[in-house]
């Protein structure tokens, strides 16, 4: 496979190392002269000096056959438009993009990158399970701006005691599982009612994440009398 | 209308200080707090906000939510062009202009359907037309002076 590598920074500098060890042609783009020679040093002649958002800096590297292209530079705009100049002017066939910000994720998505990789969303997603105050953990990013995700449902929400279809979910989301306090995974129908504690495993859109967490979380309204 | 604009250079602040004295709504971003100081008048009465435009929360911030426009003029092509899309397809702003300075990129983005402006096009394409101007309008000015006085 012939993969581009935008941004020569640590994380660059490992995968060219990775990808040329299994075999693959690696071209790396870095725009700081220091960081291109450290990689011609260690790595060969495989590492081109200049700004790889530029379309004429792509060209040169040949982008137009590449099979891959990844923008791992230490800024998320820089990425993007990487990915997109390769995407648009070059048609490789798959982007992928480092981000730092977890919420960019969804613009990057739309926009068309393939993937993207965040390193704060990958330390999160560990500890998320740990922090007993996160009512909504992202388990996995499916197609079509689907995800699965998992909602733990407080002692104060205005949901425990209902059956699931009287819970208003928002559209695309749907209860695929629940795992009670006991840890008894069960499949539900529409006439399961939900209790404090269960933790809900669900499909949503990206998009209704909040929405759901709301309906599973949300406390009753207050009444005044 | 409501406009959030980011990037609080020359052209950000002057555009700021049109809109606000025209009586419009105006929110205007920066990372660097300083620049509100140096380019807006006292008089500005519209917002000021410090931070990073391509943070979708800073952009709420700046009330890109109930915005009617958006502008980007930081001095990052990438950044603006980020920002831009965000404003577009993720908080649905109708109108929406980014400001790219190199032409190829430029080109792209336009034909991606934003709406984009290349100063290094537009400026180039006024300074040939100054010239042409000055070669057509006064041409005696330049043909009959002291013909010592000319660097060969």
């Amino acid at each position: 496979m012939y993969i581009i590598i935008v941004g020569g920074g640590k994380v660059g500098y490992y995968l060219a190392k990775e990808l040329v060890e299994a075999n693959n042609e690696v071209l790396v783009i870095e725009l700081n002269p220091t960081k291109c020679s450290e990689i011609a040093e260690t790595l060969g002649d495989i590492v081109l000096r200049g700004d790889g958002c530029e379309v004429a800096v792509q060209e040169q590297v040949g982008t137009g056959r590449a099979d891959l292209l990844l923008a791992v530079t230490g800024d998320d705009e820089d990425n993007l438009v990487a990915c997109q100049v390769a995407r648009h002017i070059f048609n490789v066939p798959r982007t992928v993009a480092r981000i730092n910000n977890p919420k960019n994720e969804l613009i990057f998505r739309k926009l068309g990158i393939d993937l993207t990789v965040s390193a704060t969303s990958a330390i999160m997603a560990h500890i998320e399970q740990e922090l007993p105050s996160h009512p909504l953990i992202s388990l996995l990013h499916l197609r079509h701006g689907l995800e699965i995700v998992e909602v733990k449902v407080p002692e104060e929400a205005a949901a425990v005691g209902r059956a699931i279809k009287d819970v208003a979910l928002p559209n695309q989301s749907i209860i695929w599982g629940i795992v009670d306090t006991e840890g008894n995974p069960k499949a539900p129908t529409a006439d399961t009612v939900l209790h404090a504690g269960d933790e809900v495993v669900a499909v949503t859109l990206q998009a209704s994440e909040e929405a759901l967490r709301s309906a599973l979380t949300s406390p009753a309204p207050q009444r005044s009398f | 209308m409501k406009v959030v604009i980011m990037g609080c250079g020359r052209v950000g602040s002057q555009l700021a200080t049109t809109w606000d004295q025209e009586g419009h709504e105006v929110s205007i971003l920066d990372i660097n707090t300083h620049q509100f100081t140096r380019f807006l008048p006292e008089t500005f009465g519209g917002r000021k906000i410090t931070g990073n435009g391509i943070d979708q929360d800073t952009l709420r911030r700046a009330g890109i939510e109930q915005a009617d426009a958006f502008v980007a003029v930081t001095a990052g092509d990438n950044r603006n062009v980020m920002a831009c899309q965000i404003a577009k397809h993720i908080f649905g702003v109708d109108r929406v202009v980014c400001r790219i300075y190199d032409p190829i990129r430029e080109e792209m983005y336009r034909n991606l359907g934003l709406r984009t402006i290349s100063p290094t096009k537009v400026g180039a394409r006024l300074i040939i037309e100054a010239l042409d101007a000055e070669e057509t309008e006064t041409p005696a000015s330049h043909e009959s002076g002291d013909q010592t006085g000319t660097i060969g």
